[in-house]
């Protein structure tokens, strides 16, 4: 028995409601973060991760909601990205009852916010999403990019990583620029090049489309953990089939 | 009914703590709190822990604490969760601070870039779902076996000078003391309140149990 390797599902959420298609049977409501959460649990997510992709501030309070509804009755690790800008927005997510938050456009703007946040409550519930792409100019070959992929931010993406272990990140959310949303599987160049980087856990994500791409990311790419949203919310694959299919390739998982 | 003080002493998030002894234990009354009157109070401790010891240990300082919990480690049933069975222990490398000395032995933490057998970087943080060999029956162990996972996140484990205190073990890096008793104190490196089914049955292990345990 060894430490295994995670399974994380990603559930976007939007004013208090998870959106994007949630394709479960038997679920009364597909929006209802609380039902959702519940099913992945069943399923054997290791985690869950909730992005939200509120715009507005005035309804920021809404995911403080979802997070305490769901922490009463999910007894596994909740971490929430999306609009964490300040020592203040982690104190109140984690007093919601998240396990951690995901910095990452702050961390750029702000990378004192990391080394602040990490001094205060801990590294283990600070990680940093790096969001990146292939550039040439990037002297490993990766760029970082910010505002949901759309800036350019001039710095290189495996320095970056290693900067931000130095800050104090538990952990670091990698997602492909590059693979996301093509289901061709993760970047397995860019997933291995942070993992040998890097002394923290790695979390893959970007471009799942099938089963086989799951071990790949970890056998290949070196990732501790491997995130997907739309292959789960649709039903194209169950969390509890990834991890047979895992452990077939010899891969540890708790199932 | 019992009353269950889960100690705040201001480092980490205690809400998935109480949610999780609240849910399994019903009939029990479950309060967080940072007062010594009702950890002298209480019929049963809980005393978890996030961030740096060296932190967690000026915090129970500051607030008066340490002594309340020494005098309530002495005789009732007390859970230590990741920094607080860390705390447990006589001196931690971290900030080379002294900790409260109820158990013999060290706080260490683990070498960088250690490989395993396929040549893979052992990360730092041991961090996700590992399993804990029992090598001691205890109460909190009833109805769990050794192949069930628990959620681990620390980059310092504790290195007991006695064997006799270690209840269970989990093989990461050279391997490590991930649960420790000792009569009426019981403590884990992992947090049973994110580990699912596996953890509530742990928390409903502990508020079931009256505190004997002669090892």
């Amino acid at each position: 028995m060894a430490l295994t390797k995670r399974i994380i599902p990603c559930l976007d959420v939007h004013n208090g409601r998870v959106v994007k298609g949630v394709n479960f049977v038997s679920l009364r409501d597909a929006g209802d973060p609380v039902e959702v959460a519940q099913r992945y649990d069943e399923q054997g997510a290791d985690e869950l991760c909730f992005l939200d992709i509120t715009a507005s501030s005035d309804e920021r309070g809404l995911i403080l909601k979802v997070i305490e509804d769901v922490a009463e009755q999910v007894f596994i690790p909740l971490t929430v990205g999306g609009g964490v800008r300040e020592i203040a927005d982690i104190h109140r997510l984690l007093k919601a009852g998240a396990d951690k938050v995901s910095i990452n456009t702050s961390a750029v703007l702000n990378p004192n916010l990391v080394k602040e946040a990490s001094d205060f409550f801990g590294s283990q519930c600070i990680v940093v999403a790096v969001d990146a792409k292939a550039i040439p100019t990037a002297h490993t070959g990766w760029g970082v990019f910010t505002h949901g992929g759309r800036r350019e931010t001039g710095l290189d993406a495996i320095d970056w990583g290693l900067r931000m272990q130095e800050a104090g990140a538990g952990e670091i959310l990698l997602t492909s620029m590059d693979q996301d949303g093509t289901k061709n599987g993760f970047d397995i160049g860019l997933t291995r090049a942070m993992s040998d980087a890097l002394e923290i856990p790695i979390i893959a994500s970007g471009g799942v489309g099938e089963m086989r791409h799951f071990v790949d990311g970890a056998l290949e790419g070196g990732a501790d953990a491997l995130l997907a949203a739309s292959v789960f919310h649709y039903g194209e694959m169950s969390v509890k089939e990834v991890k047979q299919e895992m452990a077939r390739a010899g891969i540890e998982v708790r199932l | 009914m019992a009353l269950v003080v889960v100690v705040d002493y201001g480092m980490g998030n205690l809400r998935s703590v109480e949610k999780a002894l609240g849910h399994v234990g019903t009939s029990d009354v479950i309060k967080v709190s940072g007062d010594p009157a009702d950890i002298a109070k209480a019929d049963k401790i809980v005393f978890p822990g996030q961030g740096a010891m060296p932190d967690c240990m000026r915090e129970l300082e500051s607030r008066k604490l340490i002594e309340p919990i020494r005098i309530a480690s002495a005789k009732k049933p007390f859970l230590g969760i990741c920094i607080g069975l860390q705390l447990l222990f006589e001196c931690s490398a971290e900030g080379g601070v002294d900790g409260l000395g109820l158990i013999s032995g060290e706080v260490r933490k683990f070498a960088p870039n250690k490989l395993d057998e396929g040549g893979s970087k052992f990360k730092v943080p041991h961090m996700g779902w590992n399993t804990v060999d029992i090598c001691h029956p205890h109460p909190i162990f009833e109805g769990i076996d050794s192949d069930e996972y628990f959620y681990f996140v620390h980059s310092y484990f504790v290195e007991p000078l006695k064997s006799q205190v270690v209840i269970g073990k989990t093989a990461y890096i050279n391997g490590f003391a991930s649960a420790v008793a000792s009569k009426n104190i019981v403590a884990v490196q992992f947090h049973p309140e994110k580990s699912q089914q596996s953890g509530l049955r742990m928390l409903s292990n502990f508020l079931s149990w009256n505190g004997h345990w002669s090892g």
